[in-house]
């Protein structure tokens, strides 16, 4: 075995002997060249028709919710780009203990953009007391439980409401921000939204007041 | 970089291998466009292959859904259409050159002694691709796909004793129903590629053991010692080939010289396939038959329905026999001569271009029966019709019959001794 | 260059349309035609919709291949408070309607492709009354067709012309397969040959929503190929030097 030789390309050579090498290496290059551009071309579909189909797309469109039903304290499921958002109508002493445990958040200012402009706030929010949260934990992408009135203390001292991940046990406030010493790096997205009317919310686009 | 590859070759032996299959593969100098076929058919397997595995991923083999979801695949999926007429075009593009490619085997005697277990998987492979033909057009569930795989499967009823049971396990139900449309699916996207993807390296392996005929049927390989150095071929060939053989001054390299000459048959060859695949994907309904275009209804045949136009000649042949077992036997045995080819030619000539005007004419007037069954079969029934296919039965039958009884004794040329200049 | 290869590589061109032999009319179909296009999607909205669906057919897909704004079509082409992003499909129950008809009524997404433009513009011209029938109409393409005349609002009423003629010598009543309308509906001939032919270049489409872009990424890849050949073909000459 020892005396396989690889000489492929002298042998090549030899089968081609080119009585006149310039043009032909200049036509194989040339000929490469397209052929490759051909090769390209032809992946072209193949690759594109991985995206997202129009059927897809279709589901991803805006969501309008009425809102009216949403009573202080619940917390209601939409389907957004086939995605869980979360709409909660948040009580007045939950709104005023978002402050108290800001210590043991990870980003409390939410500085890392993970919502809107609109929504940089210590409430994430447009109007204060209604939460627009998409429902997937920053972690690995299950989706978090509500734990509510008291509930959510076993896992954050002190704190009686939140969102805890089944899954590997990240913690978010009642704003959707992580705690420290959780595997979950970011708060919990909050998805583009406007207020078509009162009652009225729609979820994936910015409105023209933004 | 050379000891890297050095380390590979002692492991796995891919430059010996492409040397000995490609770069060093003696091949007659004369072959002529008829000689391009097969490497059209390996780019349309490939095509198939790829295009297929894309059209799995959104296509759903159910009653209910198969035929939506073609749909879906035509309007919502980027490109989906284009994939789906690549695959269809495809199909028809496989039987038009492989049909090319075994007329070219019969005129110039390519299944003749040492090529006959060549020819016979390449008679497997045809069959392989018929049946895996067959059941994907029926995965579309439309009217075509319904009553075609009805009258298709119907045909082993005529099976004396154990017909209708087993018309019955093919179709898994009473009817063609979706259980008969999953295991199709199956059939077409797993078994039967897998199947054909193993004859044609069989085809392969077994083509570069004999070597390549050529329109002259002049053998290129010689007893060792019976050439002189200067009638010897002045490339370079592979040992495996020298060690055995004198190779004549009339090859060419396999790489780069017939490849080349195959790209440049691959391009005209595209043309044509990117025109009616843009342009013409229905191909007047002979590609993509318009009934199809109707979701699959058990209650109502469409008013004239026959298999796509490779399946014709053989529908002919069936509709032309007045008995039911008789004509389904008289089908299968027309596919069956073909198989026997290598065994009805006696003559030890191989090429036409050297043996009788009887034995040209007779090859000439089989291609023209053949296209001519084709499309009685491909077009409504007429009276006149079924005489003619009639007529057309038996002069196939009798190509084989008369070539038997001729090729004995036939007066040929004389065969030259090495490829004319 | 199409019916040449046709012709070239399958002699027989079948007649794929469901027969009476009634000679069909050839129609213009032009894919381009927006303004074409947009007539028959509002005369399929406001005519057909209510009985036939288009259940592949996506309205927004519609509406942008059409050049039709969003709003717009939502206005003037939804009546049942769809979503842009929906099927086009009918909300009559399709048990219902296969009382009504004896059969549900096919859908139409791909209907030019299983009849042909020929047919379907023939036949949507060709109803006439017919009193015997369940819906006081027949039709001389698709006879005793279960489907009620329902552009009769645009074409008037249509009844059969009988031609008094000389046969041996007696005069006898012939069917000319002529039929003229009582002059009753909101358009005239040409008007409702025209609406008629909309109408059937939006089914064309509706049946093939690709052809638009499949033509144009066609002539791309043909000139590609063109190019490819040449070079190709340069190539394997310059090789085939060796070998003489």
């Amino acid at each position: 075995m020892s005396e396989v030789s690889v000489d492929a390309n002298q042998s090549a050579q030899d089968n081609s002997a080119p009585e006149n090498s310039n043009r032909r290496k200049f036509l194989t290059v040339a000929t490469s060249v397209v052929g490759a551009v051909g090769v390209v071309g032809v992946a072209v579909p193949f690759i594109a028709s991985w995206n997202p189909s129009a059927k897809a797309k279709a589901a991803g469109a805006d969501v309008e919710v009425d809102i009216s039903g949403v009573q202080v304290g619940q917390l209601i499921r939409v389907m957004w780009r086939s995605k869980p958002v979360w709409i909660v109508r948040r009580s007045q002493e939950v709104l005023e203990a978002l402050g108290a445990h800001e210590g043991q958040l990870k980003d409390p200012n939410s500085e890392t953009a993970q919502q809107p402009p609109y929504a940089t706030n210590q409430y994430r929010s447009i109007k204060d007391e209604l939460l627009v949260l998409v429902g997937i934990c920053t972690h690995l992408g299950c989706s978090p439980q509500h734990l509510a009135d008291g509930e959510f203390a076993q896992y954050a001292e002190g704190v009686q409401d939140g969102f805890f991940c089944p899954c590997h046990g990240s913690k978010f406030d009642m704003s959707g921000r992580v705690f420290q010493g959780v595997p979950a790096g970011l708060n919990l997205q909050v998805p583009p939204y406007y207020f078509i009317d009162d009652n009225t919310v729609l979820i994936g686009s910015d409105g023209e007041a933004a | 970089m050379n000891a890297f590859l050095n380390w590979i070759e002692q492991r796995i032996p891919m430059m010996r291998t492409a040397n000995m299959h490609a770069i060093q593969y003696p091949a007659p100098r004369n072959m002529n466009f008829w000689y391009v076929f097969g490497f059209l058919a390996t780019i349309v397997l490939v095509n198939q292959i790829v295009t297929g595995i894309w059209i799995t991923m959104n296509f759903e083999p159910s009653a209910e859904r198969a035929f939506a979801s073609v749909e879906y695949i035509m309007r919502e999926v980027d490109y989906g259409w284009l994939i789906r007429y690549m695959h269809s075009t495809g199909a028809s593009a496989f039987f038009v050159v492989v049909y090319l490619h075994m007329f070219r085997g019969m005129i110039y005697g390519s299944y003749q002694k040492p090529r006959e277990l060549l020819w016979i998987f390449g008679m497997l492979i045809y069959l392989a691709l018929m049946a895996e033909a067959f059941m994907g057009y029926v995965l579309p569930w439309g009217q075509m796909s319904y009553w075609g795989a009805q009258v298709i499967v119907s045909l082993f009823s005529a099976i004396p004793v154990i017909g209708p049971d087993l018309v019955e396990w093919i179709q898994g139900d009473y009817v063609i129903s979706g259980a008969t449309l999953n295991r199709f699916f199956a059939l077409h996207v797993i078994a039967l590629p897998l199947v054909i993807v193993i004859l044609v390296f069989l085809h392969i392996v077994a083509l570069h053991e004999v070597g390549s005929n050529n329109p002259d049927g002049v053998p290129i390989k010689h007893k060792k010692g019976s050439l002189s150095e200067s009638e010897k071929t002045k490339f370079k060939i592979h040992e495996y080939y020298t060690s055995k053989y004198d190779i004549i001054d009339d090859v060419v390299p396999f790489f780069p010289h017939i490849v080349l000459k195959d790209l440049v048959a691959f391009s005209v060859f595209l043309f044509v396939f990117c025109y009616i695949l843009f342009f013409a994907p229905e191909m007047g309904g002979k590609f993509l038959e318009h009934p199809n275009f109707e979701i699959a209804n058990p209650l109502k045949t469409p008013e004239h329905i026959f298999p796509v136009w490779y399946f014709t000649p053989f529908y002919a042949i069936l509709k032309a026999v007045p008995d039911k077992l008789f004509g389904v036997l008289t089908m299968f045995a027309a596919i069956g001569v073909l198989f026997a080819l290598p065994w009805f030619d006696r003559s030890n000539v191989r090429s036409w271009r050297y043996r009788s005007g009887l034995h040209k004419t007779n090859l000439i007037v089989f291609a023209i029966v053949f296209i001519f069954l084709g499309y009685l079969g491909g077009t409504p029934q007429e009276n006149w019709k079924i005489i003619a296919s009639r007529i057309g039965t038996v002069i196939y039958f009798a190509f084989f019959f008369l070539l038997f009884i001729y090729s004995k004794s036939e007066k040929t040329k004389p065969v030259p001794e090495r490829i004319p200049r | 260059m199409k019916k040449w290869l046709a012709l070239l590589l399958f002699v027989p061109s079948v007649a794929f349309a469901a027969g009476s032999g009634y000679h069909l009319d050839e129609v213009e179909i032009d894919l381009t035609d927006k303004v074409s296009l947009q007539n028959g999607a509002k005369i399929f909205m406001n005519y057909c919709l209510g009985c036939h669906q288009m259940q592949y057919q996506r309205y927004q897909r519609t509406f942008t291949d059409l050049g039709i704004p969003d709003e717009l079509g939502q206005e003037y082409l939804q009546f049942t408070g769809e979503k842009v992003s929906d099927y086009i499909t009918t909300p009559m129950p399709k048990e219902a309607a296969a009382n009504w008809f004896g059969a549900p009524p096919p859908d139409l997404t791909l209907v030019a492709r299983v009849r042909g433009p020929e047919w379907l513009y023939t036949y949507l011209r060709t109803f006439y009354v017919d009193d015997s029938k369940t819906f006081g109409v027949n039709n001389l393409v698709f006879p005793n067709v279960g489907m009620p005349h329902v552009l009769e609002p645009l074409q008037g009423t249509p009844r059969r012309v009988y031609k008094e003629q000389m046969v041996d010598g007696e005069m006898v009543e012939t069917d000319v397969f002529t039929l003229e309308t009582d002059g009753n509906g909101a358009l005239d001939k040409e008007g409702y040959d025209a609406a008629v032919r909309d109408l059937v270049n939006f089914l064309e489409y509706t049946g093939e929503p690709s052809r638009l872009q499949s033509e144009s990424i066609g002539r791309g890849v043909l000139i590609f190929i063109v190019i490819l050949f040449v070079f190709v073909y340069l190539l394997k000459k310059e090789y085939w030097r060796d070998v003489k």
